[in-house]
């Protein structure tokens, strides 16, 4: 997933299940921290006037993501009230959450282990009754119409899990057979085009138990993407991967929501969440600690002025005499909290500096990092809860 | 973000389409064909093809002077029809279907029907396959049917390869029933199939058995051992007379009832309370895995 090759439309109408197609939707251009993918241009020129080009189109009508009578677009994707699980034995793993996850989103689920992220995942899945609450996925309720919620929804919870003496196209080909509202006469052609979304074609034919930890991901991931999703719920999806790994799964992402597909992303890497992540819930003792735009959640912390200097001392007094407050010295780092940005111009800060005669290293602002963000929301770092 | 926006997608074809019924039985054929080409499967029927083989040899190598098998004394050293193996080959079909039917082929079916769901369970996969959807009900009929089709693969194993065994040993021919009477070697072979399709039958309540024990678990080992080890309690209580009150309620009670076939006229009554039997037990234990596994939180 290296070069830009989707961002145009394909001028020429080839025949219907050209093996090449999957690959070429497959890649992306990394577009690094862009927390604002426009709407899907790309993979839906691609793909949508081809169906109206060619008599045959490989995509039937019936794999179309979007029904006609669908929810309205401003309808939460999910959309969970005071919903609640205590298994037997008394032990309470989710309690009264209120989660809602708008339509188009890239949402980041956030929690330490053991916080009730899977249990609640496991609910919109259909997996686990509730105790008490209740949970609507794609407008529909939870789990009574998973039926028709399901083939609409790719999931891959708490890893992947495959038929280790099945080849990887065998896996695929069993679980969209499971599928009833899958065509079976497309199901050769869909499970390529998964495979070659993940890079796994060249393994297909292997047995599964051979495949690393990385390949049995993508091999998850690729059953994920069986069919066009209107959600995908994905716990943990880079667990296992090489930062090559990461970094496709994150360009990915990004394409699947540029499509117009709502992604809820469970992971535990803060930084992840941050690159990808349009809202974020944080999770803790399974209470919902807070939700919203990722944006909001890390607004509430100003970044820090960072001045690096072998001056540090005479930095510190020209930077309390230029208003910055809360001023540390660390070594050769002197950092405080900035002054508002209306109020005076960092660069004014600087010119500060050096007339003073300290000889400037490094200047500038650190973001509050998520992670911070996150510590001061729960008021813990990531541990397991007790 | 929220800017991806859907509705400038223009909408063709409706929405998610009702599953055909030619669709919904695509799980059932992936299911058949991952069962037989597992190894385990495999194994399994290769050491049911090996009854025979080893029966016949030892009937052979046992008869080779001359003297009748079974020691001359009248059955009570083997298996039902083990007499009958020298003069016509065809007898070892019974003769190998009665020497597996208490053990072999309850065992053989307990581990698939053990592992049907609590396999799944067990490596995970289950999860998957429930959210792809296949519905719990569906995924359980299917279970249950590629657990009969296994009990019916079993059998019919066991059956062609004695046939194999018996013709290349032994001389074939008429056959004597057990009431005395000849029948032809045709209607011998229809009675052979018919023997088969029984003895299949009575493991219906063995694959039920298991399929419950299946979906109370997370673990196939478990699950395939409880099983097996149901079956051999059940036969060995099925042994005590001074249980003879319940023991017309224990599924191998009526096992042995298919060799009433060899019979002319051919004596129904227990052959029906068999199939019925196992009918029961379907009922039953069927029901109660499919309100235990439709209610369960799965958390494997």
């Amino acid at each position: 997933m290296e070069e830009l090759s989707a961002a145009e439309p394909d001028p020429d109408p080839r025949p219907a299940r050209q093996p090449e197609r999957g690959r070429e939707r497959g890649r992306v251009q990394e577009r690094g921290p862009d927390r604002t993918p426009e709407p899907g241009r790309a993979a839906e020129a691609d793909r949508r006037p081809k169906a109206d080009r060619t008599p045959e189109a490989d995509r039937t009508p019936e794999a179309d993501p979007r029904p006609a009578a669908t929810v309205a677009a401003d309808e939460p994707v999910i959309a969970t009230r005071a919903l609640t699980k205590r298994y037997r034995g008394g032990q309470l793993a989710v309690d009264g959450l209120d989660l809602t996850v708008p339509a188009g989103s890239v949402f980041g689920f956030l929690g330490p282990n053991g916080s009730g992220k899977t249990t609640t995942i496991r609910m919109l899945m259909g997996l686990i009754e509730p105790t008490s609450g209740t949970a609507r996925v794609l407008g529909r309720p939870m789990p009574r119409a998973a039926r028709t919620v399901l083939p609409e929804v790719g999931a891959l919870i708490e890893g992947p899990a495959l038929y280790g003496f099945l080849s990887g196209r065998d896996n695929l080909m069993r679980y969209d057979a499971a599928d009833p509202t899958a065509d079976p006469r497309t199901r050769r052609a869909r499970v390529a085009a998964a495979l070659d979304r993940v890079g796994l074609t060249a393994a297909a034919g292997k047995k599964a138990r051979a495949y690393s930890l990385g390949m049995k991901q993508r091999l998850g991931l690729a059953a994920a993407l069986l069919r066009p999703r209107r959600l995908l719920v994905l716990d943990e999806p880079t667990n296992g991967l090489d930062p090559q790994g990461m970094r496709e799964i994150r360009a990915l992402v990004r394409e699947l929501a540029r499509d117009g597909t709502t992604v809820f992303l469970s992971s535990h890497l803060l930084d992840e969440i941050e690159q990808v992540c349009t809202h974020a819930a944080v999770m803790a003792r399974g209470r919902l600690i807070t939700q919203g735009p990722v944006a909001d959640l890390a607004a509430g912390l100003r970044g820090r002025l960072v001045v690096t200097t072998p001056d540090a001392g005479e930095a510190a007094r020209v930077l309390k005499e230029q208003g910055v407050g809360d001023v540390v010295v660390t070594g050769d780092r002197v950092t405080g909290e900035p002054p508002e940005p209306d109020r005076r111009d960092l660069a004014d800060l600087n010119a500060a500096l050096v007339a003073a005669g300290v000889r400037v290293r490094g200047f500038g602002v650190e973001r509050a990092s998520l992670e911070e963000a996150f510590v001061a929301l729960t008021g813990e770092g990531f541990d397991v809860a007790g | 973000m929220s800017r991806a926006e859907p509705a400038a997608v223009p909408h063709t074809g409706p929405a998610v389409r009702p599953p055909r019924r030619r669709w919904t039985f695509g799980l059932l054929r992936n299911e058949l064909t991952t069962t037989f080409r597992r190894w385990r499967t495999l194994a399994l029927l290769g050491v049911l093809a090996a009854v025979p083989v080893l029966v016949g040899v030892a009937v052979r190598v046992e008869t080779r002077d001359g003297s009748p098998a079974g020691g001359g004394g009248g059955g009570e050293g083997g298996p039902a029809f083990i007499a009958q193996v020298t003069n016509n080959g065809l007898f070892l079909v019974f003769t190998a279907l009665a020497a597996t039917l208490p053990f072999f082929l309850p065992m053989a079916v307990g581990v698939v029907a053990g592992d049907a769901v609590a396999g799944e369970a067990n490596a995970g996969t289950l999860r998957y396959l429930l959210v792809a959807p296949a519905g719990r009900t569906r995924l359980l009929l299917t279970k249950y049917a590629t657990t009969l089709a296994f009990c019916l693969v079993a059998t019919l194993v066991v059956a062609v390869s004695a046939l194999a065994v018996g013709a290349l040993l032994f001389p074939l021919g008429d056959l004597t029933t057990i009431s005395g009477t000849r029948i032809t070697f045709a209607d011998g072979l229809g009675r052979a199939l018919l023997i088969a399709l029984v003895v299949a039958a009575s493991l219906i309540g063995v694959a039920a058995l298991g399929l419950f024990v299946s979906t109370l678990t997370n673990s196939g080992i478990a699950a395939m051992a409880t099983t097996v080890g149901l079956v051999i309690t059940v036969q060995i209580l099925d042994q005590i007379p001074q249980l003879h009150a319940v023991r017309p309620y224990f599924f191998p009670h009526y096992w042995l009832s298919f060799a009433d076939l060899m019979r002319d006229p051919v004596y129904w009554d227990d052959l029906l309370r068999n199939l019925g039997l196992q009918a029961l037990y379907a009922a039953v234990f069927g029901s109660a895995a499919w309100a235990r596994f439709t209610t369960k939180d799965i958390t494997a």
